[in-house]
């Protein structure tokens, strides 16, 4: 801010008019910025307020929306299907940590500077730029229960698959083994890009101190990844709350609603039963948590992230 | 020293191989069911359900070949074992005739099952479907890259009263989660009758994007001020330096963004599925996913139909993988 006003001011006694340029710079400014203000308000300000008013209403979006002051925050409290996704919820998030270690032991794999990095890294993103609708359609059908790939493996080895998604058991197990396929390649890309930030010379002084290579790792490598560990785990956490599209296409929920997610059951009342007032009061919690995850584990973050700067 | 020196390069080679032999064993994870999903695709109906993995697309076919006669194609025929006969039709036959088993060959080859891709073109308005979210994304992007860069240019570079307590704000929005937002975001394009109307999935693009705004400005305070002082000293006004002189120079930041509002428009599911009723202006992504639940049992054109719809995405991430890897790096840097 002050190096702009030095400037401006530099410009103001350069300019013959003082403060007529400025103010043409400013005009073009606020018309160049209007469209994402605008659109903060339309599809950001607006919404907030009105998904606030609709929390505390019913409305079915036919007849006229009635005041319910909390009884829509009181039946989520008591809805067993809402305790039982969070339970979901929690359960998908397994993946997440066995998925971040894998993706960290292929990022390290990768750092070797071994020959064909450009490959994997292709290969291994492959899942990632696949939609949703393809891979659960895929997944869905390797899943099969008599005829799937997967199954058909197990029975070559003598065991005698589950019925994947249709089993309540099994069937949060099948998710997170797709979702760590799916998700290995975009953290591999950002450990990696986390292990080429550690500058080398740590690596240097830590050898000349004697330091062996599992030292390295823990004293050097790993407090220098926190920083990409931590996004991906705030990510992983927000992702895993709105886990939406592979539920849709692959299991609507079911069975006995042991992979319905919260943002699944939002759906539901929202587009399948038109409860737009209970939704909206869904939507609010689920938001709440999703900030208050974020917060925490910022606030976390300052006991483990080493941030280069300290 | 010099042996030293040896041993630590040998140790390195070893340790390189057994790298590369892990490294190859997880590619074949991550490739197989994709693999899978391509043979599935060229599976005749009868031959999606093997009793054991079948990778390759193999048929069977039958042939009627007397002694000293031709090869002549028939349909499986019915075979009588105890009598070691089989029951077949002769092309163009009307009736069924008995033939010595010696005489009908049976052959099991390679032969994918193209057909099946052209008969997915023909049971569901694809091409339509290709249009549509071509349409969509393409309008989103180009139209929300505009009004991205450019306010991206003026929170770099232009100074005006508010600049970065605005640019903090709308950086702000990125915090509020999605979910808050979608269900008045539909209740108001309900109102405006937009329902079943590709409006609700392009018109919010338009108005440009806070993470698409942030890495613009990042990019844009790169570029030396002195340029645009010499544009300026030259007569352009700010619109003329934004087009002529700033954005030439951010054609890979530009890319990066493209590439991953493409992927996003293209693979969206969510959006069409709350928006869109009527097939013909489906999109890929939800022709498909209702076509799953139409032809649940043929496995072999829904996996012809996924082959289809993951080749555009496929061709341009190979293309451009550089600009992804900037992406997501770019992305992690925020955290």
């Amino acid at each position: 801010m002050a190096a702009g006003s030095v400037t401006a001011g530099r410009k103001a006694a350069a300019s013959p008019r003082p403060g007529s340029l400025a103010r043409k710079e400013a005009m073009w400014g606020y018309l160049f910025a209007a469209a994402p203000l605008l659109g903060f308000l339309i599809f950001g300000l607006i919404p907030i307020v009105m998904s606030l008013l609709l929390a505390f209403a019913k409305w079915d979006m036919f007849r006229d929306p009635r005041w319910a002051g909390f009884t829509n925050f009181a039946r989520v409290s008591h809805d067993p299907i809402v305790l039982q996704s969070f339970v979901n919820t929690l359960v998908f998030f397994i993946g997440v940590p066995i998925g971040m270690a894998l993706s960290l032991l292929l990022a390290l794999a990768l750092n070797r500077k071994i020959r064909g990095i450009n490959w994997y890294r292709a290969i291994y993103y492959l899942p990632s730029v696949s939609s949703i609708v393809a891979v659960s359609l895929l997944w869905q059908w390797i899943f099969n229960p008599e005829k799937g790939l997967l199954n058909m493996y197990l029975l070559k080895v003598g065991i005698a698959g589950p019925e994947w998604l249709q089993n309540p058991l099994w069937v949060k197990p099948a998710l997170i083994l797709m979702g760590i396929w799916g998700g290995l390649g975009p953290n591999m890309i950002l450990f990696l890009a986390g292990l080429q930030g550690v500058p080398q010379s740590l690596y240097e002084a830590a050898s000349i101190d004697g330091a062996t290579a599992r030292q390295q790792f823990w004293h050097v490598t790993w407090p220098m990844l926190t920083p990409t560990t931590f996004f991906i785990s705030i990510m992983g956490a927000i992702g895993a709350m709105q886990y939406f599209g592979q539920i849709y296409i692959m299991t609507q929920g079911g069975p006995e609603h042991a992979s319905t997610s919260y943002m699944f059951y939002l759906w539901q009342q929202a587009f399948t039963y038109y409860r737009m007032g209970y939704a909206s009061a869904l939507a609010w919690v689920l938001g709440v948590i999703i900030i208050l995850i974020t917060v925490c584990q910022f606030q976390l973050a300052k006991r483990w992230v080493y941030y280069e700067s300290n | 020293m010099a042996n030293r020196y040896e041993s630590q390069r040998r140790r390195t080679a070893f340790w390189n191989v057994i790298t590369h032999i892990l490294m190859l064993a997880g590619s074949v994870l991550m490739v197989a069911p994709f693999v899978w999903m391509f043979s599935t695709s060229l599976k005749t109906e009868g031959n999606i359900f093997t009793p054991t993995p079948e990778w390759l697309p193999r048929q069977t076919f039958y042939f009627y070949q007397p002694a000293g006669g031709a090869k002549v194609k028939i349909e499986q025929p019915l075979v009588d074992n105890d009598h070691g006969r089989s029951q077949i039709r002769l092309p163009g036959a009307a009736d069924l005739q008995w033939a010595p088993a010696s005489s009908v060959v049976r052959e099991t080859r390679l032969a994918p099952a193209w057909e099946n891709y052209t008969e997915v073109i023909r049971s569901v308005p694809f091409f339509q479907g290709v249009r549509n979210t071509l349409f969509i994304t393409l309008t989103a992007l180009i139209g929300g890259l505009f009004t991205t860069s450019l306010s991206a240019y003026a929170f770099a570079k232009l100074r005006f009263p508010g600049r970065d307590t605005l640019f903090f704000a709308l950086l702000g929005t990125m915090m509020i989660p999605g979910v808050v937002t979608m269900l008045p975001t539909f209740i108001l394009f309900r109102q405006a009758g937009w329902i079943n109307t590709f409006y609700p999935l392009i018109i919010p693009a338009l108005f440009g994007g806070a993470w698409g705004i942030f890495l613009m400005r990042q990019h844009f305070k790169t570029i030396p001020d002195e340029l645009e002082d010499a544009a300026r000293i030259d007569g352009c006004n700010p619109f003329m330096t934004y087009s002529r002189v700033v954005m030439p120079l951010s054609r890979p930041t530009l890319a990066t963004l493209a590439i991953f509002g493409f992927m996003g428009g293209w693979n969206d599911f969510m959006g069409p599925l709350i928006y869109l009723n009527d097939p013909d202006k489906f999109t890929l992504q939800l022709l498909l996913a209702s076509f799953s639940s139409y032809y649940s049992t043929k496995t072999n054109l829904l996996m012809a139909g996924s082959v289809m719809s993951l080749i555009p995405v496929l061709i341009l991430f190979f293309a451009a993988q550089r600009y992804f890897v900037q992406g997501i790096t770019l992305t992690g840097m925020k955290g």
